[in-house]
């Protein structure tokens, strides 16, 4: 067997925390490998040390059959190696011809014209799509990840990493990703790629590779695997993946929304005219491609971006059912007071709800600390808080003052989700709970979810997998170009139905709120 | 695939950042710091100036304990510097770069000459000492006031912006001594003759002499700031905002905080207790306002905020480090009639290692081979 990369007895800790143990795996020539996971299980450490970012602390790494000292990302590219990670490491005001040239060696001749020409050749020859005179802050999210696919395949990488590469891609260019990928396959070059998402797995992947708590598992072939048996590799146990879908009881209206609209800061029209309404007691889905204005629609009943004239967002509290309380024009914090909670995921997961540096209680005070009279912040309810916190939804974590950033991925998204939902809110919006968490996770988020349902929260959930949104929400309001397209029935709906609304704006007028 | 790169060794030595670091290592570092600059200061006393260094040493402390009136005047260096310092430190947390301590220092600073000059001769003293405290304050607000408008409504370079105010403010200072001196020579002390305005300098009679200070009153508001601003920091809500802001503005803006506000406020703060360091200065230290009245402390301030990380007990004991190292430079330089530049050399190199230990704790190193961890 022809190897490309293999690992002998790996070890590596940060610390008193232990990344990776004693792990040994191989990597085939031309073939393409998934790792497998759950979140801070160690996949990203691993390849990590292959890409010359970490050294190990034990353990050899060969590289076609030679020992190799992979001591920097440079070692990593003269080996042929090559990673992208899931922040992109591009200059933005650079065209993508000159953010390539920049890893070129000293002695190499810098001729952007010949470079654009060895270029091009790559991209005809794996069939990307790429503009070469772009500047990179110009570029969306899928075309600077194609760009540095390209740039480590001109410094003659062998051997691929992709880093989650789909965690913030659309289905169509996932798609788009896939074939590339099956083109180096074809020209014999090795991928390893780590994702959450087990359907691309099983359709991109020759062999899986499972890391359990920083040790290797097993490994076992595509063709013999099924979702459930690579979850149960992954956690270590049968593990149900059902959404329990419960059945609204005596839905109560909590939120009316009429003819929303908002403009961004360049003036631009990112929400039209929207109008739904939101229940006690159910899920609403809010489908749609990235930035069709989920986002502005979300902060625009927080109080977080301001809504145009003739905008109405009425709130129904708890109790008072015939008083509409309207929301335009109110503060983030009276709003959030009245009872409408907002947990938004951000790409890198921190910045917009909770502070890295601080603990778990620190975090619980964020939306909080306002309330009383008093000069100084509670110190005793934000520790109870944080305690149940950990304890209901199982956050792992050192102490409660362990800053969050230092907590992986899973446990943050936790922490977030747990502080909404912790206060008993009457509207909880969520954006992207589950992005890029592991399936076992985010099967805790879904149940979370659905459980504030039963108890007659009026839940808004935004997300990306259809599939999600089709098996938990009761209805789903698909945005398209910053329109309501349609509202579905979640139980009838097909994925086809709900991607043709997302996709193809319906005539003016036949747009209308159900 | 080259072959020249598959003879790597392992690198020489490796970089790992440290995970936790009990009290007691910390302490253990930074005292061998210590231990070692003192060590290559010897080295460089006896093999550049030729002198004894136990003794070059012995000075040194002799420059802030030799006498009681040393001492207090060590004390009273470090109040000024404590006090500017713990002005920085809430702009720091919200990581707003005020650099602009010095400027803001003198225009309290003159306030409060203005105003002994002004209205030393017409107000009841309890008065007088009001009026002068809320003026200074007020002055330095002020002028901290405006670079964080700016970077709140159109974010401007705070770091800049308060660096020019701080020639505006020399400038001002000058025009001003140059209009109150009149046809003197220079503006020597103001009130000479019934010294309105300047604060009493008092002992209390039953400590021993060593405590008992001249400039008590300088000493005990330090004290009290730090303790306040400590609370302020760590307890308050506006503090946990500060903070907040400081990490990041969009879970500041997500949590319904008002940025700008805090911003602003923030600044007012930082502002406000520089003016009072320069009131401070002029009615409790020199009597008199010039352009040197700062003297570099509000740059100084930078580093005794940033060692301590914003904890204002630490901030204490860093300015007293400062305070007692260009105290006792200055009495090698005079002692041994060394040039001055020889005393800074001792002087930095203590610093150097200090500041240097901050790696250490941070962390650790691997040698090739070894496997095993060094402790610093």
């Amino acid at each position: 067997m022809d190897y490309a990369v293999r690992l002998r007895h790996v070890t590596k800790t940060f610390g008193k925390v232990v990344a990776n143990h004693d792990v040994s795996m191989d990597i085939r020539k031309g073939e393409i490998l998934a790792l497998l996971g759950e979140n801070g299980s160690g996949k990203t450490t691993l390849m990590n040390m292959i890409a010359g970012i970490y050294y190990p602390d034990a353990g050899e790494i060969l590289v076609n059959g030679k020992t190799a000292e992979i001591r920097s990302p440079k070692d990593a590219y003269d080996l042929g190696i090559g990673m992208i990670h899931q922040h992109f490491k591009l200059i933005d005001v650079f065209t993508a011809v000159e953010n390539i040239a920049l890893g070129l060696e000293k002695n190499e001749k810098f001729d952007l014209k010949a470079i654009e020409a060895r270029v091009k050749e790559i991209c005809e020859k794996y069939h990307f799509e790429l503009d070469f005179q772009q500047k990179v802050y110009e570029m969306s999210v899928s075309q600077k990840q194609t760009l540095e696919i390209v740039k480590v395949l001109y410094r003659g990488a062998d051997i691929l990493i992709l880093d989650e590469p789909t965690a913030v891609l659309t289905p169509q260019e996932t798609e788009r990703l896939f074939n590339v990928i099956r083109n180096m396959k074809a020209d014999n070059k090795s991928v390893i790629i780590i994702t959450h998402k087990l359907h691309e797995v099983l359709s991109i992947s020759d062999r899986v590779a499972i890391l359990r708590k920083g040790e290797y598992v097993d490994e076992i072939d595509t063709a013999e695997a099924t979702e459930a048996s690579l979850t149960e590799m992954m956690v270590g146990r049968k593990v149900e993946l059902n959404i329990g879908r419960s059945e609204p009881v005596n839905p109560v209206r909590r939120l009316s929304v009429r003819n929303l609209t908002v403009y961004n800061l360049e003036d631009v029209k990112v929400l039209n005219d929207v109008s739904f309404d939101a229940y006690g007691g159910e899920i609403l889905g809010i489908a749609g491609i990235s930035g069709n204005g989920q986002k502005e629609l979300l902060e625009a009943v927080a109080g977080l971006q301001p809504a145009a004239a003739g905008s109405s967002i009425e709130f129904f509290e708890r109790g008072s059912e015939n008083v509409a309380m309207e929301l335009v024009g109110k503060s983030p914090r009276k709003i959030r007071n009245a009872g409408v909670h907002l947990a938004f995921v951000p790409e890198d997961r921190l910045g917009m709800g909770l502070v890295g540096s601080m603990g778990m209680t620190g975090n619980m005070l964020l939306k909080t600390y306002g309330k009383g009279h008093s000069l100084f912040t509670d110190v005793k309810a934000p520790r109870v808080m944080a305690e149940r916190v950990k304890d209901e939804l199982e956050v792992v974590t050192p102490s409660l003052s362990t800053p969050v950033s230092r907590l992986s991925g899973g446990n943050v998204q936790k922490v977030l989700v747990g502080r909404e939902i912790s206060e008993a809110p009457t509207v909880l919006m969520t954006a992207y709970a589950v992005r890029g968490l592991d399936i076992n996770t985010s099967y805790t988020i879904y149940n979370l979810l659905d459980e504030e349902k039963r108890n007659g929260v009026a839940v808004i959930y935004v997300g990306e997998d259809l599939d999600v949104l089709i098996d938990l929400c009761d209805r789903i309001l698909v945005l398209c170009g910053g329109r309501v397209n349609g509202i579905v029935d979640a139980r009838s709906t097909t994925k086809e139905e709900v991607g043709m609304l997302m996709t193809n704006l319906r005539k003016e007028g036949t747009a209308r709120e159900q | 695939m080259s072959s020249n790169h598959s003879v790597h060794r392992e690198p020489a030595v490796r970089i790992v950042k440290r995970d936790t670091v009990t009290m007691g290592k910390k302490i253990f570092v930074r005292a061998a710091a210590i231990l070692l600059a003192l060590v290559v200061d010897a080295f460089f006393i006896f093999f550049v100036t030729g002198l004894n260094p136990l003794s070059v040493y012995r000075v040194m402390f002799d420059g802030t304990f030799m006498t009681p009136i040393r001492f207090s005047w060590a004390l009273r260096d470090l109040a000024t510097l404590l006090c500017i310092g713990i002005a920085l430190a809430p702009a720091f947390r919200m990581r707003f770069w005020n650099v602009g301590a010095e400027g803001q220092v003198l225009v309290g600073g003159l306030v409060t000459a203005l105003v002994m000059v002004r209205c030393g001769q017409s107000l009841p003293t309890p008065l007088l000492f009001l009026v002068m405290f809320v003026t200074s304050i007020a002055a330095g607000a002020v002028w901290g006031m405006i670079p964080s408008f700016f970077k709140a409504f159109w974010n401007t370079n705070e770091t800049l912006f308060t660096l020019m105010m701080n020639y505006v403010a020399t400038s001002i200072v000058a025009c001003m001594t140059n209009i109150m001196r009149g046809q003197a020579s220079s503006l020597g002390k103001l009130n000479m003759s019934n010294q309105a305005g300047w604060f009493p300098q008092f002992g209390i009679t039953f400590l021993p002499d060593i405590l008992n200070q001249r400039y008590t009153i300088n000493i005990l508001s330090v004290i009290l700031l730090m303790f306040g601003m400590f609370l302020y920091m760590k307890y308050s809500k506006q503090g946990y905002e500060i903070a907040v802001v400081g990490e990041s503005e969009n879970t500041a803006r997500y949590a319904g905080i008002n940025v700008r506000k805090v911003t602003i406020r923030t600044m007012l703060i930082s502002g406000a207790i520089c003016g009072f360091a320069g009131f401070l200065i002029v009615a409790g230290r020199d009597q008199t306002i010039s352009t040197a009245s700062a003297g570099g402390q509000g740059f100084t301030a930078i580093i005794v905020a940033w060692l301590a990380k914003f904890n204002t007990f630490y901030m204490a004991l860093i300015s007293f480090l400062l305070v007692f190292l260009s105290r006792g430079a200055s009495e090698i330089a005079s002692a041994y009639s060394l040039n001055d530049f020889a005393a800074s050399i001792i002087e930095g190199i203590i610093l150097f290692f200090i500041l240097g230990s901050e790696f250490f704790i941070n962390y650790r190193m691997i040698f090739r081979g070894s496997g095993k961890e060094v402790q610093a």
